[in-house]
Formats: C-alpha cells, structure tokens, sequence
C-alpha cells in the first residue's frame, strides 16, 4: 500500500496549523439576509492552502448562501470577504470574472448546461479562452478519465443518470486545474454507492492536487468518510487511514440557523459537548 | 402588498431595468464580443420568425385592402387603395404588428429560455465560470432582435403591398397597375424613415424586456412562467408606447 499523505496523522497533536500561510479565502463577521431574518450573521473562518473544509448542517441553514458569497456570486450585508488576498464584497462584478476563473465549483444539481454536450460543459471555460480545439478536447479527456466518464464525452446532459451529471461537473470544476474548490452539496440525493463515487473524486482531488475546498454536506457519513480516508495513488482506490489516524487538513465547520457553532477537527467535532452538535452527530 | 410597497417595487423594477439595459447596451463596444452568438440568435429571431411575418403582413395588407376599397367606394374614390395600403403598412401596421409578432415569439423564448437557467443554477454556474451572462446571453440577443426586425418589417412592409394586391385585382378587380403605381407614389421619404425606424426601438424593447424578465425569474417553474407571461405583456404594451411618441417625433421632425 502507497503510504498516507503527510497531512494523515494520529493523536491529539494531529492537527497542522496554517498560520504561517496566508489563507486562500477568509470570511470577517459576514451577514447576509433576504427580506426577513439574516441568513448568516456574523460568520469568521478561513480556508487555508490545502485545507479541506467540510461546512455541516441541516438543510437551509444558509450553507449554499455561504458558498456563494465565497465566490462572490451573492455579496454580504455586512463583514469581509478576502479571496486569494483580495477583498471581494465589495468589488464590481466585472473584477470578479478574472478571480472566479481560478475557482471550480460544483453546483448541487450540477447546473450543466442541457444545450451543450458534455464535451462542451467541461471545456466551457477553456472555449471561453479561445484554447485551441485539440488542446480542448485532450483536456476534457483527461478530466472525464479522472471522473470515469470518458464515454460521455459526445452526449447530452439530458441522457446521464444524475450521478453522472454530477461527475461531469466535477471534471468542469477540476479542468482548470483551480486554486480552490466549492462543492455545494455533491452527493445530495444520490444512492450510497455514487455518493462513495462522488466522495472518492473528492478524496483523488484532495490528495493528488492539494486544491484547497469548501465542501458543503448535511451527510455525516460522507464527512467522515473525507476525514478517515485517502487516496493511493498505487491502488488508484480510496482506502482507509490506519486506525487511529485521520486527515489533519481536513477539518469542520456547522452552521445552526446562520451562525457558525463550531470550527474544528473531526475529533472536536465528536467530543463537542455543544447540544446542536450532538443532536446532528446523532 | 401595501401601495407603499407596490411604488417601491415599481422604481425598483425601473431602476433596475434601466440600468440592465444599459450595461447590456455599451457591452457591445467593449471586448468580449460574442460574434458567434450573435449570428445564431440572429439566426433564431430572424429566420424563425419569417413564417410568421410573412403570413401576418400579407393577410393584415388584405384586410386593409378589403376594409378601405369598402369605405372608399362611398366617395369613389377605390384607386387610392393602394396608397392607403402602403401608407398604412409603412407608417404603423407594418413596424407595430411585426414587432408584437416578434415579441409574441422571441420575448417569451428568450424569457423562458434565461428564466429555466436561472432556476437551475446555469445562470450562476456561467458566472461562476468566469463568463459574464450579460455579455454572453442579452447583448447578442439584443443586437440580434434590432437587426432582424428591421429586415422582417421590410418583408412585412413588401408582403402587406402583396396582400393588398391580391385583394385589389383578385377579389375587387381592379387594376394592378393603378394599385402598385398608386401605392410607389405615395410613399414619401419620410414615411419610409418613420417605418425603419420603429423596428430599431421595438427590437431593443423585445429583447432588452425579455431577457430581463427571464434573468430575474425566482420561484422554480412557477416563475419561469410568470416571466415568460411578463416579458410578452410589458413588450408588447412598450412596443405601442413607443410607437405613439416615435409617431409624434418623426411628425414633429418631417411636418
């Protein structure tokens, strides 16, 4: 067996801070609301490089809103957003095409576009850039392989099963090799075995790339599979950390009703004594 | 909703519109410009919308030619049918009625098209893509309608003079010379202008309302059908807004 990445470690001490680096994405005190009460109020975390995040919660807690005020595709009633160094909240939309290129996110139906062939999604933004048709079409090829699903490169969106669509999405989010990752809810209401699909890309892209992510779930198990997984390159499988240990860049956030109740480790997470928490977890 | 509410909704809406509208507008002068897009809607609004252009303006030309030789035999006078036929389709029928045709077809496409992406996330993912939605999917659409419908009311215009002919020398019996010289002789510079340039603003109020409407759809499918039903209401109520004030410039400019 190919040995777990460095990040894998065991104990108390497993968790690697990143305060040295500088983070790739940083939420201050952000609020947000749409005609009644705040949607998230007062939210602070920071993704730091090649961490992981995995954001909890029940549905409608406002963790999609979350996601997308991180990309700017919402902007905030109050607080900071600071995205690879910049301040996002209050930055035109124009300025923010040029950082949105270096982001990959999956959208939790997939959001293909159905008048496009999977060829097309995939490529969208590199046909964007002009890259040449060759290029465009070696690349999707790598991206579908890294999904399974290079058959589908000819189809239309309408003729694939939802965990396909949702695959396909993941290879437009990975093409353009992104300096993060927002995964709104990728495994939402799909059977085990393509959530396991679905959670093993996640798992490849983690491991083999280092991309920091935001990865929002209201699926415990798919959380800790994240956490106690990682990929062998040898096996070219996800398989399990040694007992004991999980991934230290891995690590939690949960949101109740809009606030941010916890920002920690899988281990703090299961010691939590905070009521939501438990009541979540169990 | 309270009356409070209702005008605050209203300048929203205005505002909102207006400044859409304008970012769509000036987009087309600014790089990316999305050439191909503009030829494939061209492609839908234009040809598409011939069939129904074509019928419409040759029965609207026979109606009229059916309706004034009725009047117009009262006085005697049923050899200037051709000249109210052609002052008739170019001053008003020909730009109005091919614009709420077009609108009929194309402002609800457009709004049902932009509203059925919205509600599933396309909208969002394209901007999350990098690609602006404005640029992408209104300004050509926008560019695409003002051209075309230029063209259609031209054919409007043409097949409206064939409709009236076909009455004319079919039906009423009456010389075809009469009716095609009377109708040419007519027709003044300043009616021809007055005819083209109506299309320019109808197809600006199609498109520009249309895609409006459907990228500030909410509300699933529901939405996406009270967008659809919005966008040809608004245009079509807009499109005989402004033919009335373009009326009483062209008439201020030319009188």
């Amino acid at each position: 067996m190919n040995n777990p990445p460095q990040s894998g470690q065991s104990g108390q001490n497993a968790i690697l801070t990143n305060e040295n680096q500088a983070p790739v994405l940083e939420f201050q005190h952000v609020s947000i609301a749409f005609e009644g009460p705040a949607v998230l109020s007062d939210v602070s975390f920071s993704v730091a490089p090649g961490e992981t995040r995995i954001l909890l919660g029940p549905a409608g807690v406002g963790k999609s809103v979350l996601l997308k005020l991180a990309n700017g595709l919402l902007r905030p009633d109050s607080g900071s957003i600071r995205l690879f160094g910049e301040e996002i909240a209050t930055m035109p939309e124009e300025g923010l095409f040029p950082l949105r290129t270096r982001i990959g996110m999956v959208f939790q139906e997939g959001a293909l576009f159905d008048s496009l062939t999977v060829r097309d999604n995939v490529a969208y933004q590199l046909i964007q850039e002009g890259v040449a048709d060759t290029e465009i079409d070696e690349r999707v090829r790598e991206a579908l392989s890294f999904v399974g699903l290079a058959e589908t490169f000819s189809l239309y969106p309408s003729s694939l099963s939802g965990g396909m669509r949702r695959r396909v999405a993941i290879a437009r989010a990975f093409i353009h090799h992104p300096d993060l990752l927002l995964y709104d809810s990728p495994t939402g209401g799909l059977d085990p075995v393509t959530s396991t699909t679905i959670i093993e890309l996640i798992v490849k892209e983690r491991d083999v790339h280092r991309t920091p992510s935001i990865l929002v779930t209201h699926r415990i198990q798919d959380a800790f599979t994240l956490s106690t997984h990682f990929f062998d390159t040898e096996k070219n499988a996800m398989v399990p950390y040694p007992k004991g240990t999980i991934d230290s860049r891995t690590t939690f956030l949960m949101l109740e009703e809009g606030r941010l109740i916890f920002d920690g480790s899988l281990r703090e997470l299961v010691n939590s004594d905070i009521p939501f928490v438990r009541e979540f977890l169990e | 909703m309270s009356i409070d509410g209702t005008t605050k909704q209203l300048v929203l809406t205005v505002q909102e519109y207006s400044l859409f509208s304008w970012r769509a507008f000036v987009n087309l002068f600014r790089p990316p410009i999305y050439f191909v897009d503009f030829l494939v809607q061209s492609d839908v609004i234009g040809f598409g919308s011939i069939p129904i252009v074509v019928l419409s303006g040759f029965f609207t030309g026979g109606v009229l030619a059916l309706q004034s030789a009725a009047t117009l035999a009262n006085f005697g006078a049923t050899a200037i049918t051709g000249q109210f036929v052609a002052l008739t389709m170019f001053r008003e029928l020909g730009p109005v009625l091919t614009g709420v045709m077009v609108s009929g077809r194309n402002a609800s496409s457009m709004a049902s098209e932009l509203g059925s992406m919205v509600v599933t996330e396309q909208i969002d993912a394209m901007r999350a893509l990098g690609v602006d939605p404005l640029r992408k999917l209104v300004t050509p659409r926008i560019f695409a309608c003002i051209t075309m419908l230029f063209f259609l009311t031209i054919l409007a215009d043409f097949m409206g003079i064939l409709g009236g002919a076909f009455v004319t020398v079919f039906m009423n019996h009456q010389n075809s010379t009469q009716y095609f010289s009377n109708a040419w002789s007519s027709l003044r510079y300043s009616d021809v202008v007055q005819g083209l340039v109506k299309p320019l603003i109808s197809g600006y109020i199609i498109a520009s309302i249309g895609c409006f409407y459907g990228l500030r759809t909410t509300g699933g499918t529901q939405g996406v059908g009270r967008a659809t039903i919005d966008a040809v209401v608004w245009s079509s109520v807009f499109i005989i807004v402004a033919d009335f004030f373009v009326t009483r410039i062209m008439l201020f400019l030319f009188s």
